[in-house]
């Protein structure tokens, strides 16, 4: 047996270094547990100053002791790479260690030992954790808002019914896949912007704007059967003249009234509210942001002067201001600039103005990826003879949204993360819901156990999209 | 003649739409403005606001105009912005650096904290760290000092307050030494390059920046004391520090939430940066035989930043615009103070909705010059 060099550790004396280390790192971690899991303190006979630091400089004398480089030994080797190599690391792992064993009885204690779970009055919560029974009593508001309680299945069955219907693009054959865009674009929104406002609001089907929104519709599946040599016209003239048509003509009032269904009650945007406004909102201007946004994508990069022009003012206009402001501005000055007798609804109002400010986000994306596409591919595509929208809509855009896809789910996630900003207008999503709870006079003082609830929610779905939008950027991944 | 049209046509419709559509704007404006009495004009911000905000940088009380109320929320959003991008680039950074390191634990413990802070909205984090966290915080008169002279009450942080005399001989004294050490520099540079000896200009700019501020404490007559915030009783039941600076609680919640937002998404970027550098040029640059700590001076960072840099100052934008959700805990910044109050007492929502907005837009546009104008200073110059 050689001489033990202790400020040397090497491979010579393996097993001595390798108890003793192990012993002391095992000390320390031992020390550190019984300390925060069952208040012993071991070493209390020190001066507190060294009794406080003392397992960090056991810990850290072990960590250097076992600091052999190729020891043979696979797990003492695994060990040092990963979090042993070199002194301001072992500090740094052992602080990490620390730390988490430090934190974990509290927040055990909180979350599931000391919490209340039963009852459903505010008596039950005596214990020094948290009170679950107030998310509980209150699920329903957090889910629903103030949406009558008789009425809720219309908003779970709208929900499923339109998670069955976008599931369709999975169970498609080959023969409708080139339909799936169309039905993706045009009529799964329109379906669900149906559900919505005739289901879950239970109001009139026609009201102002759907003219428009049926003539937009209507002209454009017609326009994919129109030659291209009329196109330009046809869609100059078509849509305006369908919209005065349905609105003057096909349209009466009394339509609007023949709208409503007789067996569900009208309930006022006003009362919807909790998570389920936030996926609707989510959902809306996710529809709408996206089209504006492309189309804005596109006017950045034409060849006319003013368009380009116009383009740029808007984006760079929506993407300067807070989203704050924008709500502010839709609730008290756009108003204004409205005919007196002419009103929208202000969740309405809320979801324009969100996607009007998410689609300037939209469409710095999508340019991006419109600029990262070689010019060969223009090229490639005009000297086969395609127009501008040809080209576009077969060669480019196809191949510039694919790049796109993880800056396109990062602005989604932004805005599924702004909806609790609609407590400007007077909304109350979940967050807001939390918020009028915690002032119940006979609910006080559970602020926390709601905003963690709300966090866990909004943390599950958000952190499920990106990990989606992250498999997504794999599948389609083309090498070029 | 066609294809003219063709070119033109689309142009006139668009610009015809827009014309159309603010004209409709317009003109409803003006019809519902002079329905309800309301006169259009900015004559309105030079009349005495009459209402008080609680935490202003500059003197400002009811009497004082409604342009001063602005100035007083603009400097709040500024003052919230600044403390929040410094305190977010400094957690950033090092997160960031956490992400790349080849310990297990750190890696693993800067991943989870970037997914679990940027998947939470932040005006949750808001309302979590104002009404939940803050307001768990001990009563003034319970409260422990910290180090002796920070008091952390649930009415917020009070710290000691700087009193100087002779300020401004300090103030040149540290702008002095600045001069000098950029002086030094260049000259350091010029040796370098001419005679290939190096000088040591860190060592040098560190002994300035401390010993010139010393000597203006010696010669210049330059002194320095500090007040520390006193507990002082109003009544039977309520304390108040007096002395000091206090911080309010919502600055605090404010500047928290907003860096450990902002600081996940510099995070990345910082990742994203060093790791765009090739490993290629860490190891040619190693093999021509530069000490670890040029390699990393000299080669990964000014190509790292040239990654990190716009994608940060989109951030640095973000953090700024919000701050506005301020708002929503009613600390008094611009949107709070102007288009809040201001605009619910004059009824001016044009001119004040335009205001706040042109602002943001205005804080916007020149912290994205500035960033351009670095962005092209350091842009690789190629020949």
């Amino acid at each position: 047996m050689s001489n033990i060099n202790f400020l040397k550790p090497d491979r010579t004396n393996l097993n001595t270094f390798l108890y003793l280390g192990s012993f002391l790192f095992f000390i320390s971690i031992l020390d550190v547990f019984l300390n925060s899991f069952f208040r012993l303190n071991l070493t209390g006979f020190l001066p507190n100053f060294l009794s406080f630091l003392l397992p960090l400089i056991l810990g850290f004398v072990g960590l250097y002791f076992i600091r052999i480089e190729y020891s043979g030994i696979k797990n003492l080797d695994l060990l040092n790479k990963h979090i042993n190599t070199n002194n301001f690391n072992a500090v740094l792992s052992l602080l990490i260690i620390f730390i988490i064993i430090k934190s974990l009885p509290p927040i055990l204690s909180w979350f599931v030992i000391d919490a209340s779970f039963a009852g459903d009055t505010k008596d039950v919560c005596t214990g020094s954790g948290a009170c679950w029974t107030y998310i509980k009593v209150w699920m329903r508001r957090f889910m629903y808002g103030m949406y009558p309680n008789a009425e809720q299945w219309r908003i779970n069955l709208s929900f499923v019914a339109l998670v069955l219907l976008g599931s369709v693009g999975y169970f498609a054959t080959d023969k409708f896949k080139k339909y799936l865009t169309l039905y993706y674009v045009v009529i799964y929104p329109l379906i669900a912007f149906l559900f919505i406002f005739f289901f879950i609001s239970g109001g009139p089907v026609f009201f102002d704007f759907s003219y428009g929104i049926i003539a937009a519709i209507l002209s454009i599946i017609i326009g994919f059967f129109i030659p291209s040599k009329f196109k330009f016209y046809y869609f100059l003239i078509v849509p305006l003249a369908l919209y005065v048509i349905l609105k003057y003509f096909l349209f009466f009032e009394e339509y609007i009234e023949l709208g409503k269904l007789d067996g569900l009650n009208w309930v006022e945007t006003g009362a919807w509210g909790g998570l389920s406004l936030t996926f609707i909102i989510s959902f809306f201007c996710l529809i709408f942001c996206f089209p504006i946004g492309m189309a804005f994508a596109l006017g950045r990069r034409s060849e006319f002067p003013l368009i380009r022009y116009i383009s740029v003012g808007f984006i760079e206009f929506w993407r300067g201001v807070p989203l704050i402001t924008v709500l502010f501005m839709s609730a008290v000055m756009f108003p204004m600039f409205l005919p007196e007798d002419f009103f929208i609804d202000k969740l309405v109002r809320a979801i324009i103005a969100i996607s009007l400010f998410e689609a300037a986000y939209v469409a710095e994306v999508i340019r991006g990826g419109l600029q990262a596409l070689p010019r060969g591919q223009y090229e490639a595509a005009k000297s086969l003879g395609m127009g501008y929208w040809k080209m576009h809509i077969f060669v480019i855009l196809p191949q510039a949204l694919k790049l796109v896809i993880p800056g396109i789910a990062n602005t989604f996630l932004a805005l599924v993360k702004d909806t609790p900003l609609i407590f400007v207008v007077g909304l109350l999503e979940i967050v807001g819901m939390l918020n009028l709870a915690k002032t119940n006079p006979k609910w006080l003082g559970f602020a926390m156990e709601g905003y963690v609830f709300a966090a866990i929610i909004f943390w599950i779905i958000c952190y499920a999209m990106s990990k989606y939008s992250y498999n997504l950027e794999q599948k389609y991944k083309t090498d070029r | 003649m066609n294809f003219k049209l063709k070119d033109i046509v689309p142009q006139l419709i668009t610009v015809l739409a827009v014309v159309l559509v603010f004209g409709f704007f317009t003109y409803n404006a003006q019809i519902n403005m002079e329905n309800r009495g309301i006169d259009f004009g900015y004559g309105f911000l030079s009349q005495e606001s009459s209402f008080d905000v609680q935490f202003s940088l500059i003197e400002y009380d009811g009497s004082h105009s409604y342009f001063r109320a602005y100035l007083v929320g603009l400097l709040n959003t500024i003052l919230v912005s600044v403390i929040g991008i410094i305190i977010a680039t400094i957690l950033g950074v090092i997160v960031g650096i956490a992400r790349l390191s080849p310990n297990y634990l750190i890696n693993k413990f800067a991943a989870f904290y970037v997914e679990f802070f940027r998947n939470i909205p932040l005006l949750l984090q808001i309302f979590f760290w104002y009404f939940a966290a803050l307001r768990a915080l001990p009563l003034p008169q319970d409260a422990e000092a910290m180090f002796g002279v920070f008091f952390l009450t649930i009415k917020g942080l009070y710290v000691p307050a700087f009193i100087w005399q002779n300020f401004n001989i300090f103030f040149y004294s540290i702008i002095a030494a600045v001069i000098a050490i950029i002086v030094i520099r260049a000259h350091a540079k010029k040796v370098q390059e001419n005679q290939g000896k190096q000088i040591p200009v860190f060592l040098i700019s560190i002994g300035l920046i401390f010993i010139l501020p010393l000597l203006s404490f010696l010669i210049g007559g330059v002194r320095l004391s500090f007040e520390v915030p006193v507990l002082k009783q109003l009544a039977t039941t309520s304390f108040i520090y007096e002395g000091g600076v206090s911080l309010p609680p919502e600055l605090i919640a404010l500047t928290l939430s907003l860096s450990l937002y902002t600081a996940t998404f510099i995070a990345e970027c910082v990742r994203a940066g060093i790791q765009g550098v090739g490993k290629g040029q860490k190891e040619a640059a190693a093999s021509i035989g530069l000490t670890p700590n040029q390699v990393l001076k000299l080669v990964i960072m000014p190509q790292a930043l040239r990654i990190i840099i716009p994608p940060t100052t989109n951030q640095y934008l973000n953090l700024t615009k919000n701050s506005s959700l301020a708002a929503a805990i009613a600390y008094p910044d611009l949107v709070l103070v102007f288009a809040g109050t201001a605009l619910m007492q004059t009824g001016k929502a044009i001119e004040i909705v335009s205001i706040t907005m042109f602002t943001y837009l205005t804080l916007s546009i020149s912290i994205s010059i500035l960033m351009n104008w670095y962005n092209k200073k350091i842009a690789i110059q190629e020949k």
